[in-house]
């Protein structure tokens, strides 16, 4: 059963929790999800849906009237699931407030990841890597502060061979990510798509175990997994290039492709 | 005195058609088991001071020598066991506490062989350590709880000091004085070209080895031997000894026979006298004391080297590291009840304590709960003893591993546990001259650079075969583990799944 409500925290209770809002949502989505047995918040974003189903394609976009919505970024992920049988919960996106992740791969540092983000309020019920991968995210950039680029620094960072050969401040910086949140190397193929509010990221694992191709034409940005699902929504595209394992794509709404 | 109640344990067996009455064994051997019979002109051996140290057996050149365990028995009983009517007979004579060295022997489970590692197939590749980079390089210290940055934006560096290893092994203590001078020199230079550290214990550093003080940890335990500020400034970190796993709550004794020459001056303790380490800090009692300790070590060396707390793994270390995670320390070193000595009371030694595999799910497991684990790295030791162990040591929770009997190993001990004697034949734990050169530290710091490299092929090819390729992705990956014959308590506690499940 999936209901949609349109809430805002009451703000008598979000007075006195003295959080802000973001946080006060993050924490009412973590008590759902892990109190209430069998309720799930499959979104909880201000300017972003996210809408999960079983089925082909056109039978979900018809199912959730998406032609009646619009948007700037749209991230669609069909799963043939790996691990676990097809449950229209476990289907991508995974999100959490703003922040949205597609994931084709299976990560193999999990446990790891799970059990550090834990630490910092998080509960990881649906037990599957994109989760924890949305969680990082969330975590690194709206409570650590981090820019998207350097949470790739950290997530896919780069060897230590790489960069013991990188210039001075590039080096420092790499290093100084890779010290300091080491436990939020993500290992294991894994090329995702994290839609932020104003943009999209895209990021291969370090050894590029996942393939992903980025394709632009005008003012359009595409990514996908494969050269051919873009090339079904524009054939004539002024440039497709694959990046570089680790190597994060951030397309943004008025700055263009980073 | 009475009639010797003892039958020798091990008996030389020496075949006599191979014997060439060479005596190579009889000036191999410091316990004097062999003798030369010149009217009979054969070889005689007394078993009674034998210690089953293969000195003999390994030299011997035509292969004469073996050690057997003797099949002479007392009348059977799964209760009162030869080993206890000994050791009564033993006390009976000598009305002393019995010593004995290395680490506990008994059959206590150990957990670490009752756990099955991963690997991937299918849907997650392995990754093939020879045509892959694979990631073994580790740094221990507390991890910043924010970020800060300069006016420009860019990302400042608040890293607190910490320690950069090559792979997540380091020596463990043993001080100059329980081991030889040629066994320090080896592990020194080992650690410095394995790019790791070796610890001095708790015996001062000798004036020769502060040339590799990059990869030095120089210990401060309950006796302050040789503690001063050059010795601090020395070493690439600082460790307060709290506990040893060989011997929780309790002190060393290093007898006054041994404080000579350069040991004396190291441990600065005059030649001859007892050099005793109380068993607590006489100016610990409590968190907040070891805290002032923590922050006095800090203060006299500037910020720069960071502290190392070691506790014993005793029944409650979980509240006990969480104490110490907020003490300002920056490393926790947990050492288990296996954890080897160069002498303990063998009633302590084989009966306090708890398994290192335990204490380290559950130290790591609270740390996790009270979102402290970041401020602290977790090293372990008490029984690695080889790299699945340490594998298995990372995936519970550890950042790194202390091996010290597993270096001696390398080293030529062979674990004949008579330490304490003083008289080991291998030259490592005496002071002999005549003993210690037979340890040539050119080729002993080999073995042990050998040792920790061939380890790192193996931690890297279990990690290739999990498809991980970076040891950070390994710590605390508990489903990477798969208990065997476990029950649910255990299983439980190591916070692990049973195979199968
Ligand atoms: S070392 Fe071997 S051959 Fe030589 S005297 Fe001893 S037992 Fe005989
Ligand atoms: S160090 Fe020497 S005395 Fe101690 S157990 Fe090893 S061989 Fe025996």
């Amino acid at each position: 059963m999936i209901w949609r409500y349109f809430v805002t925290p009451l703000p008598t209770k979000l007075d006195e929790s003295q959080l802000d809002e973001r946080e006060f949502t993050a924490r009412c989505v973590m008590k759902i999800n892990k109190g209430i047995e069998g309720a799930y918040v499959f979104s909880s974003g201000k300017n972003m849906g996210v809408f999960k189903a079983v089925g082909f394609p056109e039978d979900v976009g018809e199912f959730y009237k998406l032609y009646e919505y619009a948007g700037y970024c749209w991230t669609a992920h069909g799963r043939y699931p790996t691990n676990t049988p097809g449950w229209w919960g476990g289907a991508h996106p995974f999100a959490l407030l703003d922040y949205s992740v597609v994931h084709n791969g299976e990560i193999s540092s999990y446990d790891t990841n799970r059990r550090t983000i834990e630490m910092h309020g998080y509960k990881c019920t649906l037990l599957t890597d994109t989760e924890v991968i949305t969680y990082i995210i969330d975590y690194l950039n709206r409570k650590v502060g981090l820019t998207l680029e350097e949470i790739a620094g950290v997530v896919a960072a780069p060897f230590w061979q790489v960069i013991d050969n990188m210039p001075q401040g590039e080096k420092e910086k790499y290093s100084y990510l890779r010290k300091a949140f080491s436990s939020m190397l993500i290992t294991g193929p894994f090329s995702i798509l994290a839609g932020f509010e104003g943009g999209i990221m895209a990021l291969n694992d370090r050894l590029k175990l996942r393939s992903m191709v980025i394709g632009e034409k005008d003012d359009m940005f595409y990514a996908a997994s494969e050269e051919c699902a873009i090339r079904v929504l524009e054939e004539n595209l002024d440039r497709v290039w694959s990046p570089k394992g680790g190597e994060a794509v951030i397309a943004t709404l008025n700055r263009g492709v980073l | 005195m009475g009639i010797n109640l003892l039958y020798p344990e091990y008996e030389v067996a020496r075949n006599m058609d191979r014997c060439i009455n060479c005596r190579v064994c009889e000036r191999q051997c410091a316990n004097e088991v062999h003798s030369y019979d010149k009217e009979k002109k054969i070889m005689c051996s007394d078993d009674s001071k034998c210690v089953n140290c293969h000195r003999c057996v390994a030299l011997c050149p035509t292969r004469a020598l073996k050690i057997v365990k003797t099949d002479h028995t007392f009348k059977e009983n799964a209760n009162w066991r030869g080993s206890i009517i000994n050791e009564i007979y033993k006390q009976a004579e000598s009305g002393a506490v019995l010593l004995s060295s290395m680490g506990n022997p008994n059959a206590y489970p150990v957990y670490f062989d009752k756990i099955l590692l991963n690997a991937s197939q299918v849907t997650n590749p392995s990754i093939d350590p020879l045509r892959e980079p694979m990631e073994t390089k580790v740094f221990l210290g507390s991890k910043p709880n924010s970020i800060q940055r300069d006016k420009d934006g860019k990302l400042v560096n608040n890293l607190s000091c910490g320690i950069e290893l090559s792979v997540p092994i380091m020596f463990s203590a043993m001080s100059y004085g329980s081991i030889s001078y040629n066994a320090h020199e080896s592990l020194a230079r080992a650690a410095r070209e394995a790019g790791i550290l070796y610890n001095t214990g708790e015996g001062g550093l000798h004036k020769d080895f502060y040339q590799y003080g990059s990869n030095t940890i120089v210990q401060v335990a309950s006796g302050r031997f040789g503690v001063y500020k050059d010795y601090l400034e020395a070493g690439a970190a600082i460790e307060i000894k709290m506990g040893q796993g060989a011997k929780p709550g309790i002190g060393g004794h290093l007898p006054g026979t041994k404080i000579v020459g350069d040991i004396s001056k190291t441990r600065m303790v005059p030649e001859g006298s007892d050099a005793i380490s109380p068993a607590p800090h006489h100016d610990i009692y409590s968190i907040e004391d070891l805290r002032q300790l923590v922050y006095s070590l800090k203060e006299s060396t500037n910020y720069t080297k960071p502290v190392i707390v070691k506790i014993a793994a005793v029944h409650n270390v979980a509240a006990i590291a969480s104490g110490i995670a907020r003490s300002g320390a920056d490393i926790i070193s947990i050492d288990g009840f296996r954890g080897g000595t160069g002498a303990a009371p063998t009633r302590i030694r084989d009966n306090v304590g708890i398994p290192i595999e335990l204490a380290l799910a559950s130290v790591d497991q609270r740390l996790r709960e009270e979102g402290i684990r970041d401020n602290v790295s977790v090293v372990v030791g008490g029984s690695i003893r080889n790299s699945s162990d340490i594998v298995k040591a990372i995936a519970l929770g550890a950042d790194c591993v202390y091996i010290g009997t597993a270096a001696l190993i390398a080293l030529g001990c062979h674990l004949c546990r008579s330490c304490h004697t003083g008289k080991c034949n291998w030259g490592i734990a005496t002071q002999e001259p005549e003993l210690v050169k037979r340890l040539n530290p050119d080729m002993g710091y080999k073995r042990l650079v050998n040792l920790v490299s061939a380890w790192k092929h193996e931690i890297k090819e279990m990690m290739g075969g999990m498809g991980i390729n970076s040891i950070e992705s390994l710590r605390g990956n508990r489903l990477m583990l798969r208990g065997v014959g476990l029950n649910e308590k255990e299983l439980q506690i190591l916070g692990i799944k049973h195979a199968g499940e």
